[in-house]
């Protein structure tokens, strides 16, 4: 019973692990470049924030995402790393530059830390990524942050 | 006044709505709690057969919200396999996708012996729900079908095992 639970553990694994390595892995992102929820929701309510943009799963973001952020992945592919690249074209790389996802628990998201090295290798010099500990629900729309829909 | 009117029509017809972005358009999804009855959906799974939660009334189900990007969902898999085994009968457990693209759950699919169905939900099914705005998330429903436990994030030991006993005991 536990060979055969090992078993099924691994195999998942197996067949989890090309979702986790195509884009790296979340906490390999420097810390000085996380942005806590509550200080991205204070930065939305004195208005004027900077670029948002959504590099998760298109399912999610119709169902809840930043209100103003773009969508933009996902970005642990090559086809969402493309829209990334389609999406920042014209942005000041200088400037403030906000990524989220919040799919799934933080060490586990396949799209921030693919985002965050494609947004760095084009020269962007100011990435702020939303920091999300388990999910979109419970570290932001459950807050009572703003959420749009659609 | 007839060529007036008919200008406003027009203008509330075709420009208006344009000027709604999807996301004002939408509106927030009502809650879904422990208690409040499950809602009903019926759709087709990913083998083309109907699902219908209203069909397994007086079993207790277990609508699992999952994707293939999400490698929690993926370990888990197993475990729910062995519980749809184990209570086979009286308990029964659905697949909810939420990927993007069904090719993408069609390649999970194909790579366990899946013995429950699997069917693709969106962002319409999630509101459906109540949100799912992370995984993963999974919804015990009693046989009188109404919710009884809610899990969100990956699930601790024997946690999904204890829900499952309990809402087969009561």
């Amino acid at each position: 019973m536990h060979r055969r639970a090992f078993t099924g553990s691994l195999l998942s694994l197996i067949v989890a692990a090309p979702a986790m390595a195509q884009s790296g892995s979340a906490p390999t992102i420097p810390e000085e470049a996380l942005i806590q929820p509550v200080v991205l929701a204070d930065i939305l309510k004195k208005g004027n924030p900077p670029p948002l943009l959504q590099v998760g799963f298109s399912v999610m973001y119709t169902e809840a995402h930043i209100p103003g952020s773009i969508y933009a992945g996902p970005t642990g592919t090559e086809a969402g790393i493309e829209k990334l690249k389609i999406a920042v074209q014209g942005f000041d790389k200088a400037k403030p530059v906000v990524i989220y996802c919040g799919c799934c628990p933080w060490v586990r998201c396949p799209n921030v830390a693919g985002a965050y090295k494609t947004l760095t290798g084009l020269g962007f010099t100011q990435i702020q990524v939303l920091y999300i500990a388990d999910n979109f629900g419970a570290d932001w729309a459950d807050k009572g942050y703003p959420v749009a829909h659609g | 006044m007839a060529d007036r009117f008919a200008a406003l029509l027009l203008l509330f017809a075709f420009v208006l709505p344009v000027s709604v972005s999807p996301a004002q358009a939408a509106s927030a999804p009502a809650p879904v709690m422990v208690g409040s009855p499950a809602p009903p959906f019926t759709r087709p799974g990913l083998d083309g057969k109907p699902v219908a939660l209203k069909s397994y009334r007086g079993k207790v189900v277990l609508v699992d919200f999952w994707a293939s990007w999400c490698p929690p969902c993926i370990i888990e898999i197993p475990q729910l396999i062995g519980l749809q085994k184990k209570h086979a009968g009286q308990l029964q457990v659905i697949g909810v996708s939420m990927d993007d693209d069904a090719a993408s759950a069609r390649d999970v699919a194909g790579r366990f012996p899946f013995n429950y169905p699997l069917l693709m939900g969106d962002a319409k099914f999630g509101h459906l729900y109540g949100g799912i705005l992370g995984l993963p998330s999974a919804f015990l429903i009693g046989r009188d079908g109404r919710i009884v436990k809610i899990l969100r994030g990956e699930l601790k030991p024997g946690e999904l095992d204890r829900a499952i006993q309990s809402a087969l005991s009561s």
